[in-house]
């Protein structure tokens, strides 16, 4: 299959007073042409770590990345220098970013932060780079005479519109979209939603959707990864993820959601909590809080094996019987 | 090409004028820098006598309808000469702080921006600097450059420099870590460009307001070097030198230091006015 971007053997680190905090450890990751990549993980996970990892943002310091490579179309982005990246940056691979609110220059017009970006990468005059900035407002349904206005005039939805406009403004490759709808209420969750898919549909763009909202993944993923402490510990199809589950943990996701149908008084969270990443256990990082957890778990970590086609899982008691449970 | 709607393009420039205008010592402080604006364009025209004409028939005279402010001892019109005093005045005050503010401005940003070892090294010398009484080290870098305008400005400027450099740090440290400057480098944004475009134009504010008040300090240190020989030399008219000049006949011609007191009283009393009136205005949490 044609991957646009193929994470192997990633670990970032950030150095702090307090010690070293593992924020990604170990990570593989394959992103096909066109297909969208659902993220999943609790906060802290190393989710947004990962994506500013592919950009090529991670603060230095405190971060750190200490091994693997990051494949883009073939080329190892973590060995390019910085004005390559720069070129790839905004017109291959853009990023969506959690909070429109702080993610535009309130001291800029808007259509001028879409133009900004086309004129970085494209050689066009500033008359042209406006025209075609007005078209992208149009195309995220936003009115091209809107142009001038300044980001305190939009609504947070609106805003986050013209965020998506700059992203897509270069027809980049790759999307990394972080959270794009955490900060916009449910209805405008939706239309945000319906806009990115529509949008990559139509310039078959590849995709990486962060979130924690199971919901949003089952709406526009092809393929979830599910994240804990640094680590992908589940990766398939929607199907084989939703239908399938196999890890303990992604079990544990499913059953914190609440059914509209099934009449239960409580939910079932996973107990505990994720483990310090600076101190994390020897053996499996989800041990501490696993109700099927024995001696091997404690001992060695688990690697990622594949269990059906494509479907991986990292646990040590897949397909085993576990005690009063049925697999 | 694009049809720009004006009745919708209120920004933040828009509302803060708003809030200035609202302020009635802080517009009246304008118009009496706008008059001294006017004074040093149009001097030629304005002031009634040549600054440099000597009339030694009029030496010493009190006020009169005919002298308004009086003459000094060489019988030179004390009003033209503060009117074209106020060419030298404003042009010190605002080359000197225009300077200051490049470069200072550009140290504080290029170590707010970069941080670390760039950052210490800067801020080191730029705390040496501040170590040194500003007076004191304007005074021996005039006093090292030889008189004249030139020099004047470089001294003051030289001495004001770490201020600019300290507050546009301060500025640039707060904006960088805003989100939209990581979604500036998302796009590709070369660092110059980020700098530039996205993190100065989003610290004006504290800029405009320290410059304002920083020119008063401008002027008042190009007086007070002229006062003391280091700055514009006679015969060009300096509030400064005139007063430095008048102070031997103090005790019986009070109005030759009087009226250049007064000139640079007003002026500097006009700048802080205003200065406090940016301030406000230009702060967001007082925006009602």
């Amino acid at each position: 299959m044609d991957n646009v971007i193929e994470i192997k053997d990633l670990s970032i680190q950030y150095a702090t007073d307090e010690g070293i905090v593992k924020a990604v450890n170990h990570l593989n990751l394959q992103l096909a042409r066109g297909e969208t990549l659902g993220l999943v993980g609790e906060t802290g996970a190393g989710k947004t770590t990962t994506a500013l990892g592919i950009m090529g943002l991670i603060p230095d310091p405190p971060g750190v990345i200490t091994g693997g490579e990051i494949l883009f179309e073939g080329t190892d982005l973590l060995k390019l220098s910085k004005q390559r990246l720069r070129a790839i940056r905004g017109n291959k691979i853009s990023m969506i970013f959690q909070d429109p609110m702080t993610s535009l220059n309130p001291v800029v017009t808007v259509g001028d932060q879409i133009a900004e970006s086309i004129r970085i990468h494209e050689k066009l005059s500033r008359a042209e780079a406006a025209l075609k900035a007005k078209d992208m407002l149009e195309l995220v349904g936003i009115p091209g005479d809107r142009y001038g206005e300044y980001p305190h005039q939009f609504s947070g939805g609106m805003k986050q519109r013209v965020i998506i406009a700059i992203a897509l403004s270069c027809n980049p490759e790759v999307i990394l979209a972080d959270e794009p709808t955490t900060a916009l209420d449910v209805t405008i969750q939706a239309q945000v939603l319906d806009l990115i898919s529509k949008l990559k549909k139509e310039k078959n763009t590849s995709m990486i959707l962060i979130t924690h909202d199971l919901g949003v993944v089952v709406e526009i993923c092809d393929k979830v990864a599910i994240m804990y402490a640094g680590e992908i510990v589940e990766y398939g199809s929607l199907e084989q993820i939703y239908d399938q589950t196999a890890h303990p943990y992604t079990k544990g996701l499913f059953g914190s959601i609440p059914d509209i149908e099934a009449k239960t008084s409580r939910l079932k969270p996973i107990p505990g909590l994720m483990p310090d990443p600076s101190n994390l256990p020897e053996g499996c990082s989800f041990e501490p809080r696993c109700e099927r957890s024995c001696q091997l778990c404690k001992e060695e970590n688990p690697p990622l094996i594949e269990i059906g086609n494509g479907h991986f899982v990292k646990c040590h008691n897949y397909g085993k019987v576990g005690e009063g449970e049925d697999v | 090409m694009l049809k720009r709607n004006k009745k919708t393009k209120k920004g933040f420039w828009h509302d803060a004028w708003y809030r200035l205008r609202k302020n009635k010592s802080a517009m009246f402080a304008l118009f009496i820098l706008g008059l001294l604006v006017i004074c040093a364009i149009f001097a030629d025209y304005i002031a009634p006598y040549p600054y440099s004409l000597q009339d030694y028939n009029h030496t010493f005279e009190f006020p009169s309808r005919k002298h308004l402010l009086g003459t000094d001892n060489f019988g030179r019109d004390i009003l033209s000469r503060i009117i074209h005093g106020s060419r030298i005045s404003l042009l010190v005050g605002f080359s000197s702080i225009t300077t200051a503010i490049i470069f200072g401005g550009l140290l504080g940003a290029v170590s707010g921006f970069y941080g670390g070892k760039v950052d210490n090294a800067l801020m080191r010398a730029m705390d040496i600097l501040m170590a040194i009484p500003g007076m004191l080290l304007a005074i021996s870098l005039a006093a090292a450059l030889k008189p004249g305008l030139t020099n004047l400005v470089i001294a003051i400027a030289i001495a004001d420099i770490p201020g600019y450099a300290r507050v546009v740090r301060a500025a640039v440290l707060t904006i960088k870590e805003q989100e939209y400057i990581e979604a500036s480098q998302c796009i590709g944004a070369s660092d110059g460009r980020i700098i530039f475009k996205h993190i100065l134009p989003n610290c004006l504010a504290p800029i405009i307001v320290q410059a304002t008040l920083g020119m008063a300090g401008a002027i008042l240190s190009a007086s007070a070097l002229s006062f003391l020989g280091l700055g514009i030399q006679p015969p060009t008219p300096e509030w400064g030198s005139m007063l430095s000049s008048a102070r031997q006949y103090i005790r019986s011609y009070w109005h030759m230091t009087a009226f250049p007191g007064l000139a640079i009283m007003i002026t500097i009393f006009a700048l802080n006015i205003l200065g406090d009136g940016l301030r406000d205005a230009l702060d967001p949490r007082l925006k009602n």
